[in-house]
């Protein structure tokens, strides 16, 4: 294996598991098996009360929408971790490719959430008992897969500004919120006001969140690839901006010397 | 020793304390007003047009119950980690008096949210803010926080046996702002969900503001908040009584 791949998969999965040591069961399990399921109950009668949507738009909208937490998170930790265990210096002075480096520890993550969104859509149908062609839940897993990229570009970003701020859980949290709101999960895009469909057609999930519900409406993959290949371009752009960023705070902690100070 | 002074000053300096804490804002202030105008918008867009100030109390009672669950939850822990467990317990007070002050003052925190989603609903959604009995609002708000900080006692003293505390808390923020009827009316929950929502006090809570809010009677709901926060008290004593023999007994009060 050449090193760069060596650094890419070994190096992401040793880091992603030393740097997420705490997601153990008992964590993983309530927060992020049954928490979604429960988001999604609570939007379903929600929407329920307001006589708005389907079951299935909430059920959909809000599964692709949670994959973003380990996206937020993890990959936030699995870089600005480093930081708080005083280990980020010696990966910073190490001679390893930069790309491989950061990009390595996003395909745990990726991983991570596309279980997290397939399960939580998986069991929330089967308990509202929600009525998926058989046919569209290959096309479906690959929507999630595009979407989980996508929002782990994102998460390179927030990784990045992990390098410089404090509260990372608190930006977590905040932009989890407000995908909420944005992505088109639980609000249709055009009932909300134009500024903010500009921003919701410029960020991750909105497409896949549209792309799966209309292969679960019984849409092909080739009336979709649109949508798809449109979440897809997004996350390449968060990615590369979120890897811009990340070097740009290397750089400037080399400036500062602050790489260690959390 | 002077209960209501010491049970003033913990309250007053908790306070103080989880103000100046960026994960509590948060949890208090945004996202409240981010569940809020979710809620705004769809109430809005749906074909069954819901009150508006019924969406933002209720919406501000969910951030009265994730900083309760999430501050007094953790409150023990908190206390292990940075190491004064030991002088909380020792201290001639009972150890009830030292963490009922914290677990007021977790759902007091809360009290940023009502405003934030309030104010927030009133700038940007048109909520009308008319209270039809204020007496009774007024009333209703401390009936209501004592309820809920009562139930973190409970909370606190139980999640001790649970060293995720956190995950815990993560896995009840959902289902009791489904349960209790926070945004969604009960009677579209399963039968079997009533009773289970009669005993939290956020169910009665969220009612005595609405029904003071909204011209209604508020004072039986505010009497079930008082009579569940005198049951939650006796829950909270024993489960103390008991986490702090165990803890002397196994030498495990500081352990993390």
């Amino acid at each position: 294996m050449t090193v760069p791949l060596r650094i890419f998969f070994v190096g992401g999965i040793t880091a992603y598991r030393g740097l997420i040591n705490w997601l153990s069961p008992w964590i993983f399990v309530p927060t992020l098996i049954v928490a979604p399921i429960f988001q999604i109950l609570l939007f379903v009668y929600i929407g329920r009360s307001a006589g708005v949507q389907s079951d299935e738009f909430f059920v959909i909208g809000n599964a692709v929408q949670y994959a973003s937490i380990p996206c937020l998170f993890s990959m936030t930790h699995a870089i600005a971790g480093e930081r708080y265990q005083q280990t980020l210096a010696y990966i910073l002075v190490s001679p390893a490719g930069r790309l491989p480096l950061f990009l390595g520890r996003a395909l745990p993550v990726i991983c991570n959430a596309m279980l997290v969104a397939a399960f939580s859509l998986v069991v929330s149908g089967l308990l509202l008992g929600i009525d998926v062609p058989p046919s569209a839940w290959a096309p479906i897993a690959l929507v999630i897969v595009v979407s989980s990229f996508a929002c782990t570009g994102l998460g390179l970003i927030c990784a990045a500004l992990g390098l410089r701020i404090r509260e990372t859980a608190v930006l977590n949290n905040v932009i989890f919120g407000l995908l909420l709101i944005f992505t088109g999960a639980n609000v249709p895009i055009d009932e909300l006001p134009g500024w903010m469909q500009a921003i919701s057609n410029r960020i991750p999930l909105t497409h896949g969140i549209e792309a799966a519900r209309e292969l679960a409406d019984g849409s092909s993959i080739g009336d979709v690839d649109g949508l798809i290949a449109t979440e897809f371009a997004i996350g390449v752009v968060y990615t590369l901006v979120g890897y811009a960023a990340l070097r740009v705070m290397e750089h400037e902690s080399r400036k500062r010397a602050s790489i260690q100070i959390a | 020793m002077n209960v209501p002074r010491l049970i003033w000053a913990g309250w007053k300096f908790h306070v103080k304390s989880l103000t100046l804490s960026g994960f509590f804002v948060l949890t208090s202030v945004i996202q409240p007003i981010i569940f809020a105008s979710v809620a705004y918008f769809m109430f809005q867009a749906g074909a069954r047009p819901g009150t508006l100030l019924y969406v933002a109390l209720g919406a501000g009672m969910m951030g009265i119950w994730s900083s309760t669950l999430f501050g007094s939850g953790g409150a023990i822990q908190w206390q292990r980690w940075q190491g004064t467990l030991e002088y909380c317990i020792a201290v001639p007070p009972p150890f009830l008096l030292v963490i009922v002050p914290l677990t007021l003052a977790t759902a007091t925190i809360g009290l940023y949210s009502l405003t934030a989603t309030l104010l927030w609903g009133a700038l940007f959604f048109d909520v009308p803010l008319e209270v039809a009995n204020p007496v009774a609002f007024v009333v209703a708000l401390p009936v209501t926080v004592t309820g809920l900080g009562l139930l973190g006692l409970v909370i606190a003293s139980t999640f001790i046996l649970y060293r995720n505390a956190n995950a815990l808390s993560n896995l009840l923020e959902y289902p009791v702002w489904l349960v209790t009827g926070l945004l969604v009316s009960l009677s579209l929950l399963p039968g079997w969900v009533g009773p289970i929502s009669w005993m939290l006090a956020p169910t009665w809570g969220v009612n005595a503001l609405r029904e003071a809010a909204i011209s209604g009677n508020p004072w039986p709901e505010i009497g079930m908040c008082l009579a569940l926060g005198a049951v939650y008290l006796v829950i909270g004593y024993f489960a103390l009584q008991h986490f702090e023999k165990l803890a002397r007994e196994r030498a495990t009060l500081t352990l993390t």
